[in-house]
């Protein structure tokens, strides 16, 4: 080496010296601490929708000089619900995976009127209409999902040209008028319930799983090494969804349509139970539905560990569709008639049931359990503030109001956790 | 002609910045004179941009220590605006430019001749085409910057410092993306510089670039000036001797693997760069590694390893060619899921945008591209995860109070972990690590290397890219080096040396018998 002498030349100890162990290494799950209570910030989210919900409960319920709560208006309130609570849980899965859809309120107004015309024009059966109106939602979702996934074009726009044009071919279809539900049992599916001692022994089950999940939870979490649960916490995992259970069924089935004929839960309240139980299955217990949170949560880290994008995109517009069309079954049902304009801004509730329920529009983050939430809170307002008969534009206001709050609070929450 | 006083026209004295457990610059001193090119060279991560931020004002005046002295006046930036007025312009790797707008927007964003609030365009224009002519550039301003090469955008970005009337310019790896003839033309616009009095800090990681066109060179090493000298006093070996000359610390155990048959083999891979047509990124590379084998692949920034890697693995967006070969049988790999599904693990640079999904929870990420393996095809078996995610946690020394801890809660150290073992669960035949203790403290770093050996040893071969060479040369078997997408070295462990390897590169070629 012939280096110059004059330049000034500094040694030192390799690197390695001055750096030193970041100090936070040892890291904790993220937590809220209220009083001497630890709380795992994402439960206290799901606390804190829980309370607001029982808040405007308490508050409609004294406002309406106590018709709010009572039997018959909480079942009418819960069968609004359904609608709502069905999209959103379709509407969860989209938004999770980072996509949107903004055409599901004109896919209701056209999956329910094929199933209507089909019936009504056409002299299909019960099951074969039914079919229709949901294979309507799937193919649209397909071809939503095609779009988006394999041509690339942002989910917006594809939904967006959606809202648009699905309901252009239902008000082309059906000329614009009205068509009646004939065919015998459609109705039921809107308006009947389901007998009360089945609601009991509905109850009977769900409780008997819910304990013999949370024990063999308790069991497990040993395993995992986090120690086992304490007896008091297990039983209070079980006992308060239990008597939550118990509360729900026992109200649905006070409700006395006659004297001395009890009605129990409404059959578009069923459909939406089983749809968020296996929405939750789907999301929590799959790897389908971890796949999907993934994909919103980080797609490059989702596709450099193997999984498919597009495949996925897919299939969660597909299930969109289906449940679009579950949901216009139920809307056309109840009402007793497939109308052109059915459904009309159904999206933006759906959409506002996800976000008020904790989902992240960014994608990666929510619960069907937030979203059904969301939606009993959306459907709440708009059966509390009509009975108080406040006007519509009042009503709208305030539910415009009430969502972005709603984000606010929790964006500020997320800031401080 | 040349105005080329001795005095220095800008000092930074005893410059010292720390970041959260490093501490980046050590008491840098760097002086520069009107009409000089001062190239300041060095291994990634020595502190050059570090340097160059403080001076073009992103890390503020308070945030180091140490002062920066402009024609005797001491300066206390409190943004990068602060710095562009008092006439220091930084040109990054990374563009500035607003790809949509024109030429002409872009070289007057924000400082748009204006009357009464309203933009005057013709006088803009003009200015662009006086301008772009000074620079003897044949652009018309009008041109949407979208439509130009990344060569022309970055003259542009020189025509934007100069209509700020900069007197400092620095270029971080300028002609990185530019073609042959660019390159002359940006070194006859620096020329023309030169004598028009602006000082330019010229950063190159090509040192045949910067012994034509500097008149200075300091050398940086681990954050410390280790020489500054006239271009005249320096040969490239003394200026490699110098970037590299730190002892490789005993951090490293030195582990003879036991090497098996080949596992791995890829044959004439080259890449295409995805932006910019005709320019590969890799150029006809082909190597092999063998069971138990740690190859290690070294390289400057921009020097193509992570897009050899990425293409292997299927991910690259550039149009990829060549073969490759698991264990003797040729495979097609046109995506990660191939990849996986033939036995490759790729540990990815950048952890956060790569590597995991922030918001989940550590047992997720682990299991995320071994899930199907692990957990059944479609419903999952929570126990069966939770229990391989507690067994890699313990095995991996990952420092959380569960599997069930958020990802992005964790510290660098903690979240490589999770990423190796997200791999690991793949049961990986062959695994590739993009730098994978970067901006890591060293504790974790030893953990790493040790968990490298450990896997060797247990036959998987690996291979493994870094911009540290103590850490390629202290693990590595075999090294390659590659040098703009061509392999340009290759070398056993008895062979290589830091000098050897740095030569190599900075673009010498050597073969390995």
């Amino acid at each position: 080496m012939n280096d110059s002498a004059n330049e000034p030349v500094v040694e030192r100890p390799p690197v390695v010296a001055d750096v030193a162990p970041s100090p936070a290494d040892a890291e904790v799950v993220k937590q809220t601490r209220i009083g001497g209570l630890k709380i795992p910030t994402d439960g206290l989210r799901a606390y804190t929708m829980l309370g607001a919900l029982l808040v405007i409960w308490l508050v409609f319920h004294y406002a309406t000089d106590q018709i709010f709560l009572s039997p018959r208006n909480f079942s009418n309130l819960m069968r609004q619900a359904s609608v709502t609570g069905v999209l959103a849980v379709g509407m969860l899965m989209v938004i999770v995976a980072g996509q949107i859809d903004l055409s599901v309120g004109s896919l209701v107004g056209l999956a329910g009127g094929a199933a209507a015309i089909m019936q009504g024009w056409y002299g299909w059966g019960l099951a074969p209409s039914l079919a229709a109106g949901i294979a309507v939602g799937v193919c649209i979702g397909a071809l939503h999902g095609t779009l988006t996934a394999y041509l690339n074009i942002p989910a917006f726009i594809v939904t967006l040209g959606g809202l648009l044009a699905w309901r252009g071919v239902i008000l082309g279809w059906s000329k614009g008028e009205t068509i009646p539900i004939g065919v015998a049992g459609f109705k039921m599916i809107g308006q009947d319930y389901v007998a009360p001692v089945v609601g009991w022994a509905l109850a009977g089950v769900a409780v008997a799983a819910l304990a013999w999940t949370t024990i063999r939870r308790g069991q497990a979490r040993g395993r995992y090494g986090l120690g086992a649960s304490k007896p008091l916490t297990t039983a209070l995992r079980i006992i308060i969804p239990a008597l939550v259970i118990i509360a729900f069924v026992w109200m649905m089935n006070s409700y006395e349509i006659a004297p001395g004929r009890f009605a129990g839960i409404p059959i578009p309240v069923f459909i939406l139970l089983a749809v968020a139980l296996a929405g939750a299955f789907l999301t929590q217990n799959t790897t389908f539905g971890r796949y999907l949170y993934a994909i919103g949560g980080n797609p490059d880290a989702a596709r450099l560990s193997g999984i498919s994008l597009r495949k996925h995109i897919l299939a969660v517009f597909c299930l969109m569709g289906a449940l679009s069309g579950v949901a216009a079954i139920i809307l056309t049902a109840r009402v007793g008639s497939g109308s052109p304009d059915a459904g009309v801004l159904l999206e933006l509730d759906a959409i506002a049931a996800c976000v008020i329920g904790g989902t992240s529009l960014m994608g990666g983050r929510g619960t069907v359990f937030g979203a059904i939430l969301g939606a009993l809170i959306m459907a709440s307002l708009d059966n509390g503030m009509s009975l108080k008969n406040v006007e519509p534009y009042t009503q709208q206001i305030v539910k415009g109001a009430i969502l972005v709050a709603a984000v606010g609070l929790d964006m500020a929450g997320r800031r401080r956790g | 002609m040349t105005i080329n006083d001795r005095a220095p026209f800008l000092e930074m004295r005893d410059i010292t910045k720390s970041f959260p457990g490093v501490r980046a610059l050590d008491g840098v001193s760097f002086e520069l004179r009107r009409g000089e090119v001062h190239a300041l060279v060095g291994e990634n991560g020595a502190g050059k941009s570090t340097l160059m931020k403080i001076l073009g004002g992103v890390y503020p005046h308070g945030t180091y220590g140490g002062e920066i002295v402009i024609e005797g006046v001491e300066q206390k930036f409190t943004g990068v605006r602060d710095a562009e007025a008092t006439g220091i312009a930084v040109i990054f790797q990374e563009l500035s430019l607003v790809k949509e707008m024109t030429v002409g927007e872009n070289i007057f964003l924000g400082r748009e001749p204006r009357r009464f609030g309203v933009v005057r365009w013709d006088e803009l224009y003009r200015r662009a085409t006086e301008l772009l002519e000074g620079l003897r550039l044949r652009v018309d301003p009008r041109t949407p910057v979208r439509t130009l090469g990344i060569g022309q955008q970055q003259l542009v970005e020189i025509a934007k410092a100069l209509s700020q009337d900069a007197r400092i310019l620095v270029l971080d790896e300028p002609t990185a993306a530019l073609t042959g003839a660019e390159v002359e033309t940006l070194f006859r616009i620096l020329e023309d510089l030169r004598t028009r009095g602006v000082g330019m800090i010229y950063i190159s990681h090509k040192l045949e670039e910067v012994f034509r066109i500097a008149d200075r060179i300091t050398v940086l090493r681990d954050g410390r000036t280790v020489g500054t000298n006239a271009t005249k006093e320096w040969t490239e070996g003394t200026v490699i001797a110098r970037m590299v000359g730190r002892e490789v610390g005993d951090i490293f155990p030195t582990v003879e693997h036991e090497r098996g048959e080949v596992a791995f083999e890829v044959r004439n891979v080259s890449v295409e760069d995805p932006n910019v047509a005709g320019k590969r990124l890799v150029d006809n590379v082909s190597f092999k590694v063998r069971r138990g084998e740690v190859l290690g692949i070294a390289g400057l920034m921009g020097a193509g390893r992570s897009d050899l890697l990425m293409a292997v693995f299927g991910a690259h967006a550039g149009r990829t060619s060549g073969e490759i070969l698991i264990e003797g049988r040729r495979v097609a790999i046109k995506s990660p899921r191939d990849a996986i599904h033939y036995g490759l693990g790729f540990v990815t640079e950048d952890r956060k945008r790569f590597g995991l999904v922030l918001d989940q929870t550590i047992l997720n990420n682990m299991t995320l591209a071994g899930l199907k393996k692990l957990s059944g095809r479609f419903v999952t078996d929570t126990d069966a995860e939770a229990s391989a995610g507690a067994h890699a946690m313990k095995e991996l020394r990952v420092k959380a109070n569960s599997v069930f801890t958020v990802a992005g809660t964790l510290s660098g150290g903690n979240q490589q972990k999770v990423v190796l073992a997200k791999w690991l669960l793949t049961n990986p035949r062959v695994l590739f690590l993009d730098e994978p203790t970067r901006g890591i403290d060293v504790g974790a770093k030893q953990e790493i290397y040790a968990q490298i050996n450990r896997l060797a040893s247990e036959g998987l071969a690996i291979v493994l890219v870094s911009s540290e060479l103590p850490e390629v040369l202290g693990l590595s078997d075999r090294v390659l080096v590659l040098h703009e997408g061509k392999l340009t070295g290759e070398f056993t462990r008895a062979e290589a040396t830091p000098e050897s390897v740095m030569a190599c590169a900075t673009g010498h070629t050597r073969r390995a018998a």
